[in-house]
């Protein structure tokens, strides 16, 4: 078990999400950041679909209560056991009753936490993903306990010597394709989009992230269609919408755009504030 | 009449297919139709398909290689189908309380549109309604078919918690909330029964193509179907018609 001492600002159980069930209108859910969750996965060992941890901006406090062998990737929250910083990115054997806290966010937006095995909190129709109404709670709150598998102190380092892609980090650009409704825009509109800096606003979270300034919009609602993860919205009053992984299955604003895999996990790491430009994948 | 269908890459691990942009239940058939010969000829490959009034997304759990062969595929597929069998759908009775403590917009509704509390009641429920598709929410119910009279424009500003089962008038629309949520429709009653059920596999006992049919009932019926409902002995094939 992990007990949880503090729960941090916004701490949920991720992995890659529930396949097979939009058309009940569940949405897939799954890690944000998909990079950094498997890379710490592949570190440990784990298959890709173990769950982890997502700790967003502020990480929490957690008491391990069996030995275990963890991974933090993602965020740089300057992460410490037991008082001592520990690295990223590289597998940190734990001994029970260790504590693992966080310092000041550094860089990035969502930090992730595997332990060896997974964690094994309830499963609900193929993932452990939290989301309201789906699973009992929809994060993760002080004095929580979550279980994981006991592992012995035999350290084998053999497998740690993956190197972590920054591209999360540095990336400047989220690559796109053009959403069904994208040569519907004007050139005045499609130009506005390329070439400007677009800043995150402070609507921001799982679900959507919006980006600002306004895009001048004559588009009309189309019929309720589906969208995915990265589908990037332009509501009538011209907010750009870029659906996560927590986003609604079917809407009715025009899709203009849609974020690549990377540029989803590259936003997941962008914060209120952050400049991000838009680049179109041929 | 073969419909004229777009194709499309929508991301590099999802393909889209498009029918004219109408609400129009002969689309909807042809949809589901498709749809569930794509389920059949991918059972094996972990594909999921979303559909909604005149489109289908095809998500495949990798990304695409040639986007081409799988659109010819889906062509080929699409050439043979079935347009014959009836599609297997059901019909339900949901019943609804139109009682005051749950319609908190009934008595505006009524006087905005000059129609008394029991003629809108009685054109709400005396309709059958086709589920075009869910979305939005997990087991929201997209209907067609509410009476033109009934077509009242969403709330500038929404309520920031409709309640679980509310049924309510949102356009040209109706829709029952599956849980609680804001919403910009006018909530003219609540059904005491669960359209999503997380404890359940499938979660939704209605699906996409089924037809719904209000049912009235008292307070008093309300609470003994909600009581049932909550304790998990309500027998949900008796809403069948």
């Amino acid at each position: 078990m992990i007990k949880v001492i503090k729960s941090g600002f916004y701490t949920t159980i991720q992995d890659l999400g529930r396949f097979g069930y939009r058309r009940y209108g569940v949405p897939v859910s799954g890690a944000m950041d998909l990079y950094s969750c498997e890379f710490a996965n592949a570190l440990l060992g784990n298959s890709r679909g173990c769950a982890v941890l997502e700790m967003t901006m502020v990480g929490p406090t957690l008491q391990f209560l069996k030995p275990t062998r963890i991974v933090l990737s993602g965020a740089f929250m300057n992460p410490k056991l037991n008082a001592i910083p520990i690295d990223m990115n590289s597998v940190v054997s734990v001994k029970r009753n260790d504590v693992l806290s966080f310092g000041r966010l550094e860089y990035g937006f969502r930090s992730y936490l595997a332990v060896k095995g997974g964690f094994k909190s309830e499963a609900i129709f193929g993932s452990r993903s939290m989301y309201t109404d789906i699973t009992t709670s929809a994060h993760v709150e002080k004095d929580d306990a979550i279980n994981y598998l006991s592992v012995d102190d035999v350290f084998d380092n053999s497998n740690a010597h993956v190197k972590y892609n920054d591209y999360v980090f540095n990336n400047e650009y989220l690559e796109v394709f053009k959403g069904p409704e994208y040569d519907k825009l004007s050139k005045t509109q499609k130009d506005a989009l390329l070439n400007r800096e677009l800043k995150v606003s402070k609507y921001n979270n799982r679900m959507a992230y919006q980006l600002e300034p306004l895009l001048e919009n004559t588009l009309e609602p189309i019929l309720t269609s589906p969208v995915l993860p990265g589908t990037v919205q332009l509501t009538p009053l011209g907010q750009l919408i870029v659906l996560m992984r927590d986003c609604q299955t079917t809407g009715g604003y025009p899709r203009i755009l849609l974020l690549t895999e990377n540029a989803i996990n590259t936003l997941s790491q962008k914060s209120t504030g952050n400049v991000l430009k838009i680049r179109l994948k041929d | 009449m073969i419909p004229d269908l777009k194709y499309s890459q929508f991301n590099s691990y999802s393909i889209l297919i498009e029918w004219k942009a109408i609400i129009d239940e002969n689309v909807l058939e042809d949809v589901l139709r498709f749809k569930l010969c794509i389920e059949k000829e991918y059972i094996k490959e972990k594909v999921e398909v979303i559909s909604t009034y005149n489109s289908i997304l095809i998500v495949y759990n990798i990304s695409i290689e040639n986007v081409n062969t799988k659109i010819s595929n889906l062509k080929a597929l699409y050439s043979k189908l079935d347009k014959v069998k009836t599609l297997n759908t059901s019909t339900w009775k949901i019943p609804v309380c139109y009682h005051d403590d749950f319609a908190t917009d009934l008595e505006g509704f009524s006087n905005k549109k000059k129609l008394s509390k029991a003629e809108i009641i009685k054109l709400h429920s005396g309709t059958i309604y086709t589920v075009f598709f869910i979305g939005f929410l997990p087991g929201f119910l997209y209907l067609g078919g509410l009476d033109s009279k009934l077509h009242f424009d969403r709330k500038i500003t929404p309520n920031l918690n409709v309640k679980k089962g509310s049924v309510a008038i949102g356009g040209e629309q109706t829709g029952i909330y599956p849980q609680d949520s804001p919403g910009g429709w006018h909530i003219i009653g609540n059904s005491p029964i669960a359209l999503f059920d997380s404890n359940s596999n499938p979660p939704c006992f209605i699906k996409a193509g089924d037809k719904i049919q209000f049912h009235p009932v008292s307070i008093l019926e309300y609470s003994a179907i909600k009581e049932s409902v909550e304790a998990s002995k309500f027998n949900l094939s008796s809403l069948l018609v």
